[in-house]
């Protein structure tokens, strides 16, 4: 749609200011959109791929828009900006921090959220690697009640989520770092463009566990639980998280070929599937490697810049 | 929809804006305010940008009836009573600009950054033009021309 010669199409666009508003508008109308920075809904609505017949804006909604501490971490409200979670959140969230400053660009980062993310659910979005990384939970809600899904069974394909249409995405609850944590993308370049693929890694040492999230690299975000399980048996024979002894070379190189193993993906314009599947287990070595340096320098990993 | 929103300090009203128009339609098609470019409206190319309540945002990406009540300064606001903004001068100065069109969004991504940051390194001035694409300079000029605004803010004296 170019914006100079065509009227838009009528579209019906509510700006509640109270969540309850917004979710009786959400269940009264089948397909109604919920909008928070716009930053993909927009381009879905000017492609017309997506004509809706009405619009929820979520950005009048406080509650939405704050992240607290709990128990259980951060609780973070689905439309808290990638640039507030990288300059808020750095130190509770250091991998999600990260991650959120490698999305687009500045003016990118201001609108876009990570409930917008994962509404959209798109398999390249930035932040999934890391959310699957740390085992975040996902919280939804309808007039017909809330529930928490943890965000490793919440996608279900390509822009497809467990997601009810009269659902909204109202916060994400992420556990609180541990220790070292890295995400690393392949692109064309640093800004702006969408990751070939990614890698998520964070290391949790009172559970003894390495989490991971691979992006861009399937239909669905995922983690590669071979390659966590394949790890976290190494560190435990070889008693490295209580030694912080260094992390065998070998050790490393089959992370990643079980990382790589863990992948389906695509050819696209972005890059051959071969070029993915190698990509992946380059990133998967490299952040294993980096954050386990950091853990045994007892340093917390910033994240890598963008390749 | 009715819209209201206030665009370099003033009152504006729009009557009958649909839902799914932008942001910078309403600027460019029914207020007349022709700063802001329209150009890939995927929020790709940065020529569209303006602040909308003091954030730096891709107008092409905010749904119009979003900023209803909200500010929205333009690069028509930058210039004051007493002439060109810094930006702009160094823009000049520094022959950024050849044919203009991501002037305006380079203009308000580097005022941006120097509201929050007056004394910018390399990577924070690259990192806020980032999301902003050149298509004539090759960008060398527009980084210069951000320094010296920087420096020129910093030591106001020094400005011509
Ligand atoms: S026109 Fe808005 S970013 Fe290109
Ligand atoms: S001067 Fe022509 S696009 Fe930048």
């Amino acid at each position: 749609m170019s914006a100079e010669t065509e009227t838009p199409r009528p579209m019906d666009f509510l700006l509640p200011e109270r969540l309850d508003e917004a979710l009786e508008a959400m269940a009264a109308r089948a397909g109604t959109v919920p909008v928070a920075g716009g930053t993909d809904v927009m381009v879905r609505l000017g492609t017309g791929h997506e004509r809706p017949a009405a619009a929820v804006d979520l950005t009048r909604i406080v509650c939405l828009s704050r992240w607290e501490r709990t128990a259980g971490g951060i609780r973070l409200g689905a439309t808290v900006p990638y640039t507030r979670i990288a300059g808020e959140l750095a130190a509770p969230l250091p991998g999600l921090a990260a991650a959120a400053r490698t999305v687009g660009s500045r003016q990118i980062r201001n609108r876009g959220t990570v409930g917008g993310a994962l509404g959209t659910a798109s398999p390249t979005g930035d932040v999934h690697p890391m959310l699957l990384a740390c085992g975040a939970e996902v919280e939804l809600v309808s007039v017909r009640g809330a529930r928490r899904v943890p965000v490793r069974d919440f996608y279900t394909g390509p822009g497809r989520t467990v997601r009810a249409p009269d659902e909204l995405i109202r916060a994400v609850r992420v556990p609180e770092a541990e220790g070292p944590q890295a995400y690393a993308k392949a692109g064309r370049r640093g800004a702006v463009v969408m990751a070939t693929c990614s890698f998520a890694v964070a290391l949790w040492p009172s559970r003894a566990w390495v989490g991971t999230g691979i992006g861009s690299a399937a239909p669905v975000p995922r983690p590669a639980p071979e390659a966590e399980q394949f790890v976290a048996r190494e560190l435990g024979e070889l008693r490295l998280w209580q030694t912080r002894g260094p992390l065998p070379d070998d050790v490393l190189a089959r992370f990643g070929e079980l990382a790589a193993a863990a992948t389906a993906p695509a050819d696209d314009v972005r890059g051959s599937s071969a070029y993915r599947r190698h990509a992946v287990a380059v990133l998967a070595r490299r952040t294993l490697g980096r954050v386990w340096d950091d853990y045994r320098a007892h340093r917390r990993t910033e994240g890598e810049p963008c390749t | 929809m009715h819209l209201t929103l206030t665009v370099n300090g003033e009152r504006h009203d729009a009557e009958g804006v649909a839902g799914t128009e932008s942001l910078l339609y309403v600027l460019r098609q029914r207020l007349g305010l022709y700063g802001a470019k329209n150009a890939c409206e995927q929020g790709q190319c940065g020529s569209c940008s303006v602040h909308l309540d003091g954030v730096l945002v891709c107008a092409c990406l905010v749904p119009a009836p979003q900023a209803h009540g909200r500010s929205v300064e333009t690069v028509e606001g930058l210039a004051g009573e007493d002439g060109p903004h810094p930006v702009q001068e160094a823009f000049l100065a520094c022959g950024a600009v050849q044919c203009g069109f991501c002037t305006p969004g380079m203009l308000k991504a580097a005022e941006d950054l120097l509201r929050r940051c007056p004394d910018p390194g390399e990577a924070e001035i690259k990192d806020a033009l980032a999301g902003n694409l050149c298509r004539c300079t090759g960008y060398r000029h527009i980084l210069e021309a951000v320094r010296l605004a920087a420096a020129r803010t910093r030591a106001p004296e020094s400005r011509p």
